[in-house]
């Protein structure tokens, strides 16, 4: 109701003599911008707070002794604007600022990485002189220093717009990258100690000295996007094409639930940059530097490119043409079938088409709920959560996020785990009112960038603190406030529950923010053991004859039963009552016990995995069938506001979808269903095999009338007692990582947060460790050693390591989960400690 | 009567044709040579050191109205150095079977690293072996010259490079003379050097030799 009533304050003035009508308090530019006279300018960027740095959009505003910058004067009642295409005066300015701006910048169009989509050579060609009065010799600098292992700075370049130092200061909160120095060598860097006469080496290299601070900005490759001039450039993009080389296809970001629009551009049938699109409702104009460079894995060298099938004589996988592999396949899920059932491992990384094949295929042709998409730690009242208040409800938009008066946050970072939700609340509570509090184990860089209130909690402890804390209900009390889960709460008994209780009490919305892209429309496509298709509960007769329907089956074909969860399949499988897994893009890594999955795997009597590269999965598969990732093929993600993210194919391959080949298996496995008993050469007939004809069956299915299930009522669980020496472990990943996706990214990899154990400073002083020292995590099956950093704010039995970071792998080395009591010492460990390490 | 009369109009052409010059060649045996303009096969030049002249900036590919050449950028490492400067052509191939010698992609290169000599004979049995690569391309080795990679020997910057271009030509300067042009440069008409010249690379022949002596 307040824009409508501050948009009817208006005032009117003249831009090159036409009366325009603008609101209160906006910018000559964006006034003129919408009347379709464009002033040249490179530091005006509408997200960001103007700044006037590069003087090009000047203007002639009469009343004014000399010209004005546009970007920075609001306009007002009666003023009257000269742009350059009325007025001598303005033109003749933005000539000689172009004229100076050029002055010291390099001829180096040729070899630069911005040359063809360059503002700066656009806007020289056709604001600017034909020739250069300049004779003397240009500023030289050395040519790109790395500011990070990822980001090139090109000083000579550089206009100084400052649009790169107010992106990291203004949205992303990384005040790495700064002005510095004054006059002509006024330049842009990062810090060095030589800069300052510190000890640095002296070449100009970040990182290098001791004190320097490299760009390591989650959300660096924004300011490589925003650059006006070629100053700023990627190692991953350098030299790689030109603009006109490139096609560029509109795409989805397919690594975190944060459901980013990108562009992805190709050359010769390579992906060779991607970038953010601009979506005002979900990303803005940013992305993550995951988003943007993490595509390497598409075209590794161990993607596999033709089906495998696993040689009864030597047991080595074999290659194997695409109808003898299927076939195989067909008929070994036919045996498991009948042989203890087959568990369907989907993973999260599957689009929403994908998520249903696989959903439809284990109702259909395997005839069974054990199905689940949760590849990593979880819980039965996990499942009965998100049946209840996620699948279907999209509640919370970003803009709801940006608006709220108060948000809080648990068992979730939003810097590693979904760094756009980060950015917007950061949004909110840097040009809104947002107040954000956090009930996590202490405050992280991310939280710190919100300026959240802390509720310390000790991990496993959140339940209670949901349920009583007098800090968490009043954060919540005001209206529109919005309580954010993330998926690590699975992990504490009766969190889930207490959440959503806190949410029906208080009247906040509850938004639940899971980490992969996958894993929201995995749930809604009915990849849960408790849930059908479009959230209908499988216990729920109505619900089930609606998807009979639907699917053109005989009512009661379908299972009844709630099936198995990952979890209860892996134990299924490594027990040996499982006659068959299938598995999704899973990584055994991932989940709660690594060992235990891989035991599963190998227990297993029949493995099919439909994988893009090798991997633990396809080491003890069966049969192995390629499929396309995310560029080869089209689909939906759904992202943690349950919205849909649409794209299409970027590159046009013969790789196929998952849903293609789960029809083509399907086809060839005979009916289970004992009226159909007889036709056994008949096969199932399941229809995913195009992206579209699957869009057009979920769009046409009518919306459950059935009841949606309760939340589930998990009593919280006492925190288990520490001894000396012992904490509970607190953990979660961060945003660039040992992820499968990012796997061999080296660049990328380089501007990771360096992994560290964080201890409080009650343990640090039990052990008698400072920052940098080495501190051993131990369990009874491993030992992590990584160097220490004492956390002020962490509860006193606490311990902290990331999850899936070089040198920390949790599941693997420690085989425990978040809550865990894990013994620490100081140094690294002993000769037996470290013997256990290897063989884990 | 005007028979007779057209029957003799007739001879009287062919026996003018008599005198005339003869505009026949004995092509394969003496082929002709083209004037020091005619757009022939490409050269990428070198530096007076041997490194390559051409930066992989693409703008010749985008001067093609044929869309005949192709080029990837690569980085240049100190250790691996192939051109003065931070980038090189890590790939640059011109197809010949699109290629129409109307010479905008010289026109567009800024470091005269593109040139056009004289040479035409460019017929082949496959189409695949009128793309021609760097291999192709490059000119050969002068005395003087190394074989890159290698540092940079003309100075610590591809300032150096550029600035003393003019004095210092390497490969570029005469470059599209055939060394059999009377106008040809002073290290072309040596028999010596004429052996290295890039026109004279591969079969082509020398005035005056024949077609089995050139293979």
């Amino acid at each position: 109701m307040t824009d409508v009533a501050k948009k009817t304050d208006t005032v009117t003035l003249t831009i090159d003599g036409i009366e325009v009508t603008a609101e209160k308090g906006e910018l000559v530019i964006r006034v003129a911008e919408r009347m379709g006279i464009a002033i040249p300018r490179f530091c005006d960027h509408p997200l960001l707070a103007p700044a006037g740095a590069c003087r090009q959009c000047l203007v002639d505003i009469e009343g004014q002794r000399k010209p004005v910058a546009s970007c920075t004067q609001t306009v007002a009642e009666g003023m009257v604007v000269k742009t350059q295409l009325t007025s001598e005066v303005a033109a003749k300015a933005q000539g000689g600022v172009m004229e100076l701006l050029l002055a010291n910048h390099p001829l180096d169009c040729p070899t630069c990485d911005k040359g063809g989509e360059c503002p700066l050579q656009n806007q020289a060609m056709t604001n600017g002189r034909a020739d250069s009065r300049f004779k003397e010799h240009k500023r030289e600098y050395e040519k790109p220093i790395h500011i990070s292992s990822q980001v090139l700075l090109d000083r000579e370049r550089c206009i100084l717009c400052q649009r790169c130092t107010r992106f990291s200061e203004e949205i992303a909160g990384d005040k790495f990258i700064d002005l510095m120095d004054r006059s002509s060598g006024e330049q842009i860097n990062v810090y060095r100690d030589d800069f300052f006469g510190g000890e640095g080496t002296g070449d100009g290299q970040a990182g290098d000295g001791e004190g320097d601070v490299p760009f390591n900005s989650y959300f660096s490759g924004n300011t490589i996007q925003i650059c006006p001039v070629g100053a700023l450039t990627g190692e991953q993009y350098r030299f790689r094409a030109r603009p006109f080389d490139l096609v560029s296809t509109p795409t989805a970001c397919e690594h975190c639930a944060a459901g980013c629009s990108m562009r992805a551009d190709h050359r010769r049938g390579k992906v060779l940059r991607r970038l953010a699109g601009d979506d005002p409702a979900v990303n803005e104009e940013w992305n993550c530097d995951k988003g943007r460079w993490g595509f390497q894995y598409q075209t590794a060298d161990d993607r596999i490119m033709t089906p495998l099938l696993r040689d009864a004589r030597t047991g080595e996988l074999r290659e194997a043409s695409w109808s003898e592999a299927l076939l195989a396949a067909a008929e070994g899920l036919t045996a498991a079938r009948g042989n203890g059932g087959v568990g369907v491992l989907a993973g999260g990384r599957l689009t929403v088409e994908d998520a249903y094949a696989y959903a439809k295929f284990a109702r259909l042709a395997l005839g069974t709920n054990d199905i689940d998409f949760r590849a990593r730690p979880l819980s039965a009242e996990e499942a009965d959560f998100l049946a209840a208040s996620v699948a279907g409800v999209s509640d919370v938009t970003y803009e709801d996020v940006e608006n709220a008066p108060s948000a809080v946050i648990v068992g979730l970072e939003p810097e590693d785990e979904c760094p756009i939700l980060f950015l917007r609340l950061r949004k909110g509570h840097t040009r809104k009112k947002l107040q954000v509090t956090a009930v996590a184990p202490f405050l992280s860089r991310g939280f710190e960038k919100l300026g959240a209130a802390l509720v310390p909690a000790t991990p496993g402890d959140e339940a209670r603190l949901l349920a009583g804390d007098p800090a968490v209900a009043a954060a919540l009390a005001a209206p529109g406030a919005l309580l954010i889960v993330g998926e690590r709460l699975a992990t504490v008994p009766g969190a889930l529950s207490a959440a959503a209780a806190l949410g029906a009490r208080t009247g906040a919305r509850l938004a639940w923010v899971p980490r992969r892209a996958g894993d929201r429309g995995a749930i809604d496509a009915g990849c849960l053991p408790n849930l059908l298709p479009g959230g209908r509960p499988v216990s729920d007769p109505a619900a089930r004859a609606e998807i009979s329907l639907a699917w053109d089956t005989e009512a009661g074909k379908l299972p009844t039963a709630p099936g198995r969860d990952t979890d209860a399949i892996v134990a299924a499988a490594a027990a040996g009552q499982l006659g068959g897994l299938l598995v999704a893009g899973v990584d055994p890594s991932d989940l709660a016990d690594p060992r235990l999955a891989e035991q599963a795997l190998d227990a297993a009597g029949f493995v099919v995995s439909l994988e893009l590269r090798h991997s633990a999965v396809t080491r003890r598969a069966d049969v192995v069938l390629p499929v396309a990732p995310a560029a080869e093929k089209s689909g939906t993600y759904l992202n943690w506001e349950g919205r849909l993210r649409s794209f299409e194919t970027v590159l046009p391959t013969t790789a196929m979808t998952d849903g293609r080949v789960l029809e083509a298996i399907a086809a060839l496995i005979p009916s289970n269903h004992p009226a159909a008993a007889q036709e056994t050469t008949k096969g199932i007939s399941l229809g995913t095999g195009d992206v579209m004809a699957i869009r057009r069956e979920l769009g046409t299915m009518p919306p459950t009338r059935s009841a949606r299930s309760v939340a589930p009522a998990v009593a919280a669980t006492a925190l288990p007692g520490t001894g000396e020496h012992e904490a509970v472990l607190a953990t979660w990943r961060q945003a660039i990582d040992q992820g499968s996706l990012l796997e061999g990214d080296d660049v990328l990899a380089g501007t990771a947060r360096p992994p560290v154990v964080r201890i409080s400073r009650a343990l640090a002083a039990g052990l008698g460790v400072i920052d940098g020292d080495a501190v051993t995590v131990a369990t009874d099956r491993g030992a992590i050693t990584l160097p220490a950093e004492v956390t002020r704010e962490l509860p006193p039995h606490v311990v902290w390591l990331p999850t899936n970071s070089p040198g920390s792998t949790i599941g693997r080395s420690l085989g425990v989960t978040a809550g865990a009591v894990v013994r620490l010492t100081a140094g690294r460990p002993g000769p037996v400690l470290a013997s256990s390490e290897v063989t884990a | 009567m005007g028979t007779f009369t057209g029957s003799f109009k007739g001879f009287g052409v062919t026996f003018a044709h008599m005198f005339r010059k003869v505009v026949t060649t004995d092509y394969p045996f003496t082929p002709p040579t083209p004037a020091p303009r005619y757009h022939g096969r490409h050269i990428l030049n070198r530096h007076p050191d041997g490194l390559e002249k051409c930066i992989g900036c693409e703008l010749c590919a985008w001067a093609c109205p044929a869309d005949a050449i192709y080029v990837e950028g690569a980085n240049n490492t100190d250790e691996e150095r192939y051109s003065p400067g931070e980038r090189y052509a890590g790939i640059y191939q011109i197809n010949y079977a699109r290629c129409i010698f109307c010479g905008l992609c010289i026109e567009a290169c800024p470091t005269r690293s593109l040139t056009m000599s004289n040479e035409y004979e460019l017929a082949r049995d496959s189409r695949q072996d009128l793309i021609f690569t760097k291999k192709e391309l490059l000119a050969p080795l002068l005395p003087g010259m190394e074989q890159p990679p290698h540092p940079m020997r003309l100075g610590g910057t591809d300032k150096d490079y550029y600035l003393g271009a003019l004095d210092n030509p390497g490969t570029s300067v005469g470059a599209e003379r055939a060394p059999w042009s009377e106008s040809g440069t002073e290290d072309a008409a040596t028999a010596v050097d004429a052996d290295a010249r890039p026109e004279t690379a591969g079969t082509l022949r020398r005035p005056g030799q024949s077609a089995k002596e050139a293979v």
